[in-house]
């Protein structure tokens, strides 16, 4: 495709202005884009969240589904999380059933949901063995410009924290609220020559040599990560991300209110 | 279509479950070039119904067997995001959207003006966020207005409502209610300039005279969306300024 | 569809809105139809001569000859470049029409994947058919510096009238700067005032519809180079 081929003089023009600790839309290399969280966005949901970061703009949806529980698990609730990138988000997305990069981009989210125990699974259990509510996360993304993980993490955790268990309309007794135990965030940052830049554009991932994103909860601990991309990064490196996960984390987590 | 009657949809004083008319719209707001990756696009949400189109092209053909070497290819895509329902959907194609994608792209296919742009590909996605019955009307309708401010040339834009049938009478803008329980539906697209006709089904019964007072309301209320199209893109494309129109310039060569 | 529907001049134009009643001839952007002129596209209604025309406000850059543009080399053949010009039409650039002398299977010594060049479109055929050239003074291979989009359709903005627009920001900016036609645009230049360039372009770009768009550009460039005096005019 002839838009992946990445122009020389950008590639070479953002390096520059790395190498003088700059970013091309100004940004602090640990500064993220402006973000905007849109909740309870679609009615059709049992909970949904739309969110935006600088111009990526991704759509999230929980649906909640009685089923019957793994039988490993006979007494919690079931967790599924798939993600769409559906055409209409960028040249580059092509239809069809879901690629790599989004069989990642879902595993990637669905890790930091179930690792940090957003959800209490055992509350969605209505009778062991039998009956428990199947949680579905959809993640679509309407608009792509970089940093897809933290965007849909973001979103998934705020469709979940506005989701209402549909009790009522399954006959199954009163709705509550989704029983929720903390709210866990991701960060990623992407490594381009020596440097580290925070929340990257289209453009800075595509030539960035390595990408990593780190999940932390309340207490700093660490919940998922995931290294990608063909570059390697220094432990140095990689305990900056965690570190800049950590502080960062704590002032996104308070867009979630 | 339910086609069953019993369901009281329509009270004595011919008011809906919805509080509107027989032959009262829903809301429609509609906005255009909301996305900004795509060449153009729109947001229409008529009642309950959101839906997004974008339009990426004129590009180049993929997969090349499909390219005409006298015109452009117009490929609508409709979907239905898999929490737009009540019940969740399976994600990707079935059936039914691979059907409307059709005839969608048919009808657009109709007004642009593809000639121009000989072996290349307009594609338009239309992504049903939550759905309320009418979401392929309103699909075509954000698809017209995404054709547009994607600076696509068209014969013109197209407004499309569903008409129906509840309670034995003709309703126009069907709800999810009426469409369920309702006796008939009838989903049309047409240039309200020309009276042409670009997209038409049915399903249901109704008696020819039924039929034509169907017509009568679905053309009068495509006139009604029409105009929020236009808005729309006025809105999008307002010009304030009276300074010189932008008038090809001789190329200046760097210093 | 009465005349009271034919739109004033400076007013946006949309598909399908009457723009002439039998007076003139559709230009481009426009269609007749039983002897009447209607909008084709988005746009400015513009009327020359005995044509009704309508000055596109977005859409993708269809290259016609003659324009500059600037282009990307998205894949190499033995004797030929293919050049992504941001239109529809990915365009080829034969070993003839490059400055230099090139060999059968040596285009890599000269062009590779990802260089950006300055070239001319030598011609368009009927079925848009496109060919680039670069044997022209000036047309070479950029280096260094960055290139930005805009629509094709703010191009005429960024120029200004006989140029103006553009000159006004080399000359606080001292960047250099080239506009292709294909809505890139490259600059060169100190980085902080490349910054203040493309902040400067994208006004433009944003504000193509706005009044007074020369006046508020120039304020803000005074504020945003307070040091560099506008040099005496500039010669292109």
């Amino acid at each position: 495709m002839a838009r992946s081929v990445v122009s020389e003089i950008k590639r070479d023009h953002i390096q520059k202005l790395i190498s003088k600790g700059r970013r091309l839309d100004g940004r602090a290399w640990d500064e993220f884009r402006p973000i905007s969280i849109e909740t309870n966005y679609i009615e059709s949901a049992e909970g949904s969240a739309r969110v935006r970061i600088g111009n990526t703009d991704v759509l999230v949806g929980v649906k909640m589904i009685v089923g019957t529980p793994f039988a490993d698990t006979p007494n919690k609730g079931v967790l599924s999380t798939n993600a769409e990138l559906i055409p209409m988000g960028s040249p580059s997305f092509e239809a069809g059933p879901p690629d790599e990069n989004s069989i990642e981009l879902a595993r990637v989210v669905d890790r930091g949901l179930r690792e940090s125990q957003m959800i209490d699974l055992e509350k969605l259990c209505m009778e062991e063995g039998k009956e428990v509510w199947m949680n579905f996360v959809d993640i679509y993304v309407l608009d792509y410009d970089g940093n897809l993980f933290d965007a849909a993490f973001l979103g998934a955790v705020a469709a979940l924290k506005s989701a209402v268990v549909p009790m009522k309309a399954n006959e199954k007794g009163e709705d509550f609220p989704m029983p929720i135990r903390s709210l866990p965030i991701s960060c990623t940052a992407v490594q381009i020559e020596n440097s580290i830049l925070l929340d990257p554009t289209l453009d800075e991932e595509k030539v960035a040599s390595a990408r990593l994103t780190v999940t932390t909860d309340e207490n700093g601990d660490l919940r998922a990560m995931q290294k990608g991309l063909i570059g390697a990064l220094t432990i140095d490196q990689v305990k900056g991300v965690v570190e800049t996960s950590q502080r960062v984390g704590k002032e996104l987590r308070k867009l979630l209110g | 279509m339910g086609g069953n009657s019993n369901v009281k949809l329509i009270d004595d004083n011919g008011i809906r479950i919805d509080g509107r008319k027989v032959d009262e719209l829903r809301n429609i707001k509609i906005e255009a070039g909301v996305l900004k990756n795509a060449d153009g696009s729109a947001y229409v949400e008529i009642g309950k119904n959101k839906v997004l189109a974008a339009v990426y092209g004129p590009r180049e053909c993929h997969p090349r067997h499909m390219q005409n070497p006298a015109k452009a290819i117009v490929q609508v895509k409709y979907n239905m995001i898999s929490f737009s329902v009540s019940d969740r959907k399976r994600p990707g194609p079935d059936r039914r959207s691979v059907e409307i994608s059709k005839i969608i792209s048919e009808a657009m296919e109709y007004v642009v003006f593809t000639e121009n742009y000989p072996r290349t590909s307009i594609d338009v996605f239309i992504e049903v966020l939550q759905a309320n019955a009418g979401t392929r009307c309103a699909g075509l309708t954000a698809a017209s207005v995404a054709l547009a401010d994607a600076g696509i040339p068209m014969k013109d834009l197209v407004p499309a409502i569903a008409v129906g049938k509840v309670n034995d009478q003709v309703v126009l803008d069907l709800n999810k209610e009426e469409d369920n329980f309702g006796q008939a539906d009838v989903p049309m697209a047409m240039i309200p300039r020309t009276g042409e006709v670009l997209l038409l089904q049915m399903d249901g019964h109704l008696t020819y005279d039924e039929f034509q007072h169907a017509l009568e309301l679905g053309t009068k209320a495509c006139e009604v969306v029409y105009e929020k199209q236009k808005d729309a893109l006025r809105r999008r494309y307002k010009v304030e300024n009276e300074e010189a129109p932008a008038e090809a310039e001789t190329q200046n060569q760097e210093a | 569809m009465n005349n009271e529907n034919v739109r004033p001049s400076r007013e946006v134009v949309l598909p399908g809105d009457l723009l002439d009643s039998g007076r003139l001839k559709p230009g481009s952007g426009a269609y007749a139809v039983d002897g009447k002129v209607y909008a084709a596209q988005l746009g400015i209604k513009s009327v020359k001569s005995n044509f009704v025309n309508v000055i596109p406000l977005g859409g993708r850059y269809i290259p016609i000859q003659g324009d500059m543009v600037i282009g990307k080399v998205e894949d190499i053949g033995p004797s030929n470049w293919l050049i992504d010009i941001n239109s529809p039409y990915p365009a080829p650039l034969h070993v003839t029409e490059v400055p230099w002398k090139v060999e059968f299977g040596d285009t890599s010594r000269f062009l590779n994947v990802g260089d950006t060049i300055m070239a001319k479109v030598l011609m368009v055929d009927e079925t848009k058919r496109v060919q680039v050239t670069m044997k022209e003074q000036g047309l070479r291979k950029l280096q260094g510096g960055q290139v930005i989009e805009i629509s094709h359709s703010k191009v005429p903005r960024v120029i200004g009238k006989g140029g103006s627009m553009i000159q006004m920001i080399k000359n606080h900016t001292n960047c250099r700067i080239f506009i292709g036609q294909n809505g890139r645009i490259w600059l060169d230049g100190d980085i902080d005032n490349m910054m203040v360039a493309i902040r400067a372009i994208r006004m433009i770009e944003e504000g193509a519809q706005m009044s007074h768009l020369t006046e508020k550009v120039k304020e803000y460039l005074d504020t945003a180079m307070p040091k560099s005096e506008p040099q005496a005019e500039g010669t292109n």
